[in-house]
C-alpha cells in the first residue's frame, strides 16, 4: 500500500489541510525596534524579563507565547491535544522548562533554527491524520542564552565578521486546528541533511543555503508548482550571504525565485542601523516572522500563498571544536489563505 | 539534487560571496584605540614614577591599575562596546586579559560560584596562561643554558 498523502520523493500533500487559527509572538528589545516591530504581540524591555537567568527568560517567553496563542484562539489549555516545540539550548530546556506547568502532552523536537517549520509540519501531519483537533507548534531563541552556549560571554570584547548573524530574541507559537477558516497548511516538503563542508560558524547562512536549495528544488519537483504560484518564498535565517547563495544555486537549476524571495533573517533587522551584520538567526527568527509578520499579512489578504522554509544548522559547540563541518536542514511548508 | 558543487568548489564559491572584514579600518581602529590604552598606561606609569616608586614597583602598580580599569569597564558593559571597534586594540593590552577573565566570571555566575564563576573564569584566558607560561619556561631554560 502506498502512502496516499505523499507526493514525489519528500512531500506531503494534506488531505484535510489544517488551519492556523491563531499565533502569538514575543520579541526582545532589538527586534522590537526593527522593521517588523508593529507585528509582534509583545516586546520585552528587559532581556531578563524579571528572571534570574537568560535560560529562564527564554522559557518564560516560550510559555507566554504559547499561552497567548491559545488564548487568542479562544481555547482552554486542556483543549490542546499536543505541543510540538524545541529550541537551541542543550537538551531543549527552553521548551521543556517553558511548558512544564502547562499540562499539555508534549513532543520535544530538535531542528535547530528549522524548528518552526519542523514543528509546524509534524503538528499539521498529526491533525491531518486525525490524531488531534488542536495542536501548538512553537519555538524560541534568546540572544544571550545562545551567545553563552555557542560563542562568548556577552561582555567579552570580540569582533564579529561581516558574515556573522545575530541570534533573535523571540518566541513564536502557532495554534493549528482541524477546523478553521485559514490560512491552511497544504503541503510540507521534509528536508534532508545537506553538508557541503562549511566549517565557519560565523557563516551559517552559507552552511545552510545548500539545504534550503535542496528542499525548495525538491518541493517544486514534487508538487509541480512553479515559483509564480507563490506570493512569497521565505527562508528562515540564511541572512544576506546565504540568501544570495540560495538564489544563485536555484538559478543554476533553472528555478528563478529572485522576485518572490526573501529571508526572515533579513526582514527582522535593519542590519546596517542595528549592527546585526548579515542578519538575524535562531529558532525565534523564523518563528516570530511567521507568527507576527507573515500570518498577519495573510489575514489582511496581502499574501495568499507562501512557502515558508525554516533552515537549521545542526552543529554543536563540541562538533565545531572537533573540526566538523556544519550539517544543515530545511523544511518547506506551504501556507495558503484559502483552499482551492 | 544533482550535486552541482563539490565541497571544495562550494567553499571557494562561498568565499567569493562572503564579504571580507574591513581590514584597513580594523587596523587603523586597533592602532588608535590600542595606542590610546597604551598611552593611558604610560601616563599611569609616569604618575607612579613621579610618586617615587622604584622601576619594578612602577611596572607592578601600572599593571594592577590597568587590569582594574579593564575589569571595571567590563563590569559596566563598556569594554565590549569599545572592543567592537578596536578588535586587537583591546584584546592585546593587559586590559583585554582582564576582560577575558571578568566577562566569563560575570556570565557564568548563574551556575554558582564554584561550577560557574570558579570553573568558567579561565575559559578564555586559560589557554593563554597555559601556553604563555609554558613558552616562558622553555625560553627561560634556553636562556639559562645559553648563559651558562
Amino acid at each position: 500500500m502506498s502512502a496516499a498523502k505523499k507526493i514525489g520523493t519528500q512531500t506531503i500533500q494534506f488531505q484535510f489541510p489544517p488551519s492556523i487559527i491563531s499565533t502569538a509572538s514575543i520579541v526582545g528589545k532589538k527586534e522590537g525596534e526593527g522593521p517588523l516591530k508593529n507585528y509582534f504581540d509583545y516586546v520585552l524591555d528587559d532581556l531578563h524579563w524579571g528572571e534570574k537567568t537568560w535560560e529562564k527568560a527564554e522559557s518564560k517567553m516560550l510559555k507566554e507565547a504559547i499561552s497567548k496563542a491559545i488564548e487568542k484562539a479562544n481555547k482552554n489549555v486542556n483543549e490542546i491535544d499536543y505541543i510540538f516545540a524545541g529550541d537551541l539550548l542543550n537538551q531543549c530546556i527552553g521548551a521543556t522548562f517553558g511548558i512544564r506547568d502547562l499540562g499539555i502532552p508534549f513532543f520535544g523536537l530538535f531542528g535547530a533554527c528549522s524548528t518552526m517549520s519542523l514543528s509546524l509540519s509534524i503538528a499539521a501531519m498529526v491533525i491531518d491524520g486525525g490524531y488531534a483537533d488542536y495542536a501548538v507548534a512553537a519555538t524560541s531563541s534568546h540572544f544571550c542564552s545562545a551567545e553563552r552556549q555557542f560563542r562568548f560571554p556577552l561582555e567579552y570584547g570580540g569582533q564579529r565578521p561581516p558574515t556573522s548573524q545575530w541570534t533573535v530574541t523571540g518566541a513564536g507559537a502557532v495554534v493549528l486546528s482541524s477546523q478553521g477558516t485559514g490560512p491552511y497548511i497544504t503541503h510540507v516538503t521534509v528536508g534532508k541533511i545537506v553538508d557541503l563542508g562549511i566549517k565557519d560558524v560565523n557563516n551559517m547562512g552559507a552552511a545552510m543555503a545548500p539545504a534550503a536549495v535542496d528542499t525548495i528544488y525538491t518541493h517544486f519537483n514534487d508538487t509541480g508548482f512553479i515559483p509564480d504560484d507563490y506570493d512569497l518564498i521565505i527562508t528562515g535565517d540564511l541572512a544576506k550571504v546565504g540568501k544570495e547563495i540560495a538564489e544563485d544555486m536555484l538559478k543554476d537549476k533553472n528555478i528563478d525565485i529572485s522576485n518572490k524571495y526573501t529571508d526572515c533573517g533579513i526582514k527582522i533587522f535593519e542590519s546596517e542601523v542595528q549592527d546585526t551584520h548579515a542578519g538575524g538567526s535562531g529558532c525565534g527568527c523564523s518563528a516570530v516572522v511567521l507568527a507576527g509578520y507573515l500570518y498577519k499579512e495573510m489575514l489582511k489578504g496581502n499574501l495568499n500563498k507562501i512557502l515558508f522554509v525554516a533552515t537549521g544548522a545542526l552543529m554543536s559547540p563540541t562538533s565545531s571544536q572537533q573540526g566538523e563541518s556544519i550539517p544543515a536542514i530545511a523544511h518547506a511548508v506551504t501556507i495558503q489563505r484559502t483552499l482551492g | 539534487m544533482e550535486q552541482n558543487f563539490t565541497k571544495q568548489e562550494y567553499q571557494k564559491y562561498v568565499q567569493s560571496k562572503s564579504p571580507n572584514s574591513p581590514i584597513l579600518k580594523n587596523i587603523v581602529m586597533a592602532f588608535l584605540i590600542g595606542g590610546a590604552i597604551c598611552t593611558v598606561g604610560q601616563g599611569i606609569s609616569n604618575f607612579f614614577k613621579a610618586r617615587g616608586l622604584s622601576m619594578e614597583q612602577v611596572a607592578g602598580a601600572t599593571s594592577i591599575t590597568m587590569i582594574f580599569i579593564g575589569a571595571f569597564l567590563t563590569g559596566l558593559n563598556i569594554y565590549d562596546a569599545i572592543a567592537k571597534h578596536a578588535g586587537a586594540g583591546t584584546i592585546v593590552p593587559i586590559t583585554g586579559f582582564a576582560n577575558s577573565i571578568v566577562s566569563p566570571a560575570m556570565e557564568f555566575k548563574s551556575e554558582g560560584y564554584v561550577l560557574g564563576v570558579g570553573a568558567k573564569m579561565f575559559v578564555i584566558a586559560g589557554p593563554v596562561l597555559v601556553y604563555g607560561t609554558t613558552a616562558s619556561i622553555i625560553f627561560g631554560l634556553i636562556y639559562f643554558f645559553m648563559k651558562s
